[in-house]
């Protein structure tokens, strides 16, 4: 079959357009469908999306492993203990199923990352007020402790008192903002 | 159904406004990803979490701290008629695929569209903010006010290490997407655009055509926006956009400039030819439709044509798509009928213009 529109290149794509019931057959080479933009414009995405970019992403990367540790028989027993995602139901959809997805697959998801956001795979950006707020705390709270244990080993209790003195006022802060949430 | 009214019902403000620097820059849309900790995905959630989002969304709207930014409505996919979708998505209020692959989305609109709310779609919040002309810092801010309101009402699915989590690794991290949609006549005139259009590729943005992926520079018209959302703050990831835009508007004046000193008279040419398309045909197809409105834009930007308003491309490339034909004829038509419709419509705003003289 010849394309309809340049009457030169043989028709790679066959449509079927249904408009208010009126058929209409619509048969183009790649070329010229390109150019008709519009006939894929409501009927959906073009055939080569994200998803199958994605799982090629993803397949390459067990042929860089050691073959010994047979990677696909891993990932195929590895599931979500939230939504019971599995890995290769991921990589079909190219989407994960719940948050806890990526805690699940956290392992495999590194090098995805890198890859789809040019080598970045940690976050730099906004954190929520709420949630965050917690958080910044949290982490500090857990580098003073460590602070203090350090102090006590080397008895230096002068550094030790202004630390603890610093653990109970974020401690403070904390049960207070809790009190304050709920 | 007077045109006039139809208009003063269809025409959203950030189409018939003006923004900075809207000789070139249409508008500037930022998009927030939101999830729910406890909800799965939807991807996977079932018919009644999927319903809870929806409700846990309209006690939200009953909440009078909601209403700060603008009388909002919720509307479900499910109760709307498929034209009526596909108006809305022909004004970028909701995405192709909230509309036709989701069936438990809905949307939260302001009465002025410059926010919308799209629920259980890809992910079960997406927050869009939509300015006319180029203005990023500011709708990153009204965006990150409700985002920071809906927060504090809501608990959101935040991974320390990852950022926001979203149903697609695409947008983990800050869940934004920026962009910014140009008119680059001179650009495609003076054939520039295929040289640029790889060099900001490799910036890590995307060059889209005015419907998102897939759809084709209709009238000259181009959506720029940023692809990594992990491992940048969101106020980088818009300076940078607004960093590459801000050369773009400046080497399509400059194109606009060199083409008037060397085909003055060829460009005024185009452009009353173009007008004389729009003001006199009778069938008239979306391809060409789309073309001769770029021309007359570009002739009103450069002066050749005067006393008519800008925002007619805006407008009529919104206005001429088949959906808006068709709720503006009051029902369905077929290819042949919109065509002669559309031409009809362009006909008859125009003539709005004369008269105003």
């Amino acid at each position: 079959m010849i394309c309809q529109e340049c009457h030169q290149r043989p028709a790679a794509f066959h449509f079927t357009k249904i408009v208010n019931g009126e058929k209409t057959e619509v048969n183009l080479c790649e070329v010229c469908a390109q150019e008709k933009g519009e006939i894929l414009m409501f009927n959906g995405q073009s055939g080569f999306d994200f998803n199958n970019l994605l799982a090629g992403l993803l397949k390459i990367d067990p042929t860089f492993q050691k073959p010994s540790q047979s990677p696909f028989q891993q990932e195929e027993l590895l599931h979500c203990e939230n939504c019971s995602m599995t890995f290769p139901q991921f990589l079909k959809l190219g989407r994960f199923g719940c948050s806890h997805c990526y805690d699940t697959f956290k392992d495999q998801l590194q090098p995805v990352l890198r890859r789809l956001h040019s080598g970045n795979w940690t976050h730099n950006g906004k954190i929520p007020k709420r949630i965050g707020g917690d958080l910044h705390l949290r982490k500090q709270l857990e580098e003073l402790k460590e602070g203090l244990q350090k102090c006590i080993s080397l008895e230096e209790f002068e550094t030790a008192a202004k630390i603890r003195d610093e653990i109970r006022s974020i401690e403070k802060k904390l049960t207070s903002g809790y009190e304050g949430g709920k | 159904m007077s045109l006039e009214h139809f208009l003063n019902q269809a025409v959203s403000s950030w189409m018939s406004e003006e923004g900075p620097d809207s000789d070139i820059v249409l508008t500037t849309r930022i998009r927030l990803a939101r999830n729910f900790e406890q909800y799965k995905f939807p991807t996977l959630f079932s018919h009644q979490e999927a319903q809870q989002v929806i409700s846990e969304m309209e006690q939200l709207l009953q909440n009078s701290g909601l209403q700060k930014f603008g009388q909002m409505e919720l509307l479900k996919i499910e109760d709307m008629q498929p034209l009526q979708k596909r108006v809305l998505v022909e004004k970028h209020l909701i995405s192709p695929q909230l509309a036709e692959d989701s069936p438990y989305g809905a949307v939260l609109l302001t009465e002025n569209e410059e926010i919308s709310i799209m629920i259980n779609e890809e992910d079960h919040i997406r927050i869009q903010c939509l300015f006319p002309g180029l203005q990023l810092t500011e709708a990153l801010q009204a965006a990150n006010e409700i985002d920071d309101w809906l927060e504090s009402h809501i608990q959101y699915a935040f991974d320390e290490k990852y950022g926001y989590l979203t149903s697609c690794p695409t947008n983990v991290g800050t869940g934004i997407r920026a962009s910014v949609m140009m008119h680059l006549p001179g650009l495609i005139l003076t054939q520039q655009m295929n040289r640029i259009i790889p060099a900001i590729n490799q910036l890590g943005l995307v060059v889209r055509g005015i419907y998102g992926e897939g759809s084709e520079a209709l009238g000259n018209i181009f959506q720029i926006s940023n692809q990594i959302t992990l491992g940048k703050s969101e106020e980088d990831i818009c300076r940078d956009l607004i960093g590459v835009v801000s050369q773009l508007i400046s080497q399509e004046r400059s194109a606009r400039e060199a083409l008037r000193k060397t085909s003055n008279i060829q460009l005024e040419d185009r452009v009353f030819r173009s007008l004389g398309v729009l003001t006199n045909s009778r069938i008239i197809e979306s391809k060409e439709a789309a073309r001769c409105l770029s021309d007359v834009r570009l002739g009103i930007d450069m002066g050749y044509i005067q006393n008519m308003s800008k925002s007619i491309l805006n407008e009529l490339m919104i206005l001429t798509q088949p959906g808006f034909l068709q709720q503006y004829a009051g029902g369905q038509l077929r290819p042949h009928e919109r065509d002669i419709r559309r031409a009809a419509l362009i006909r008859e705003r125009l003539k709005m213009e004369f008269n105003k003289l």
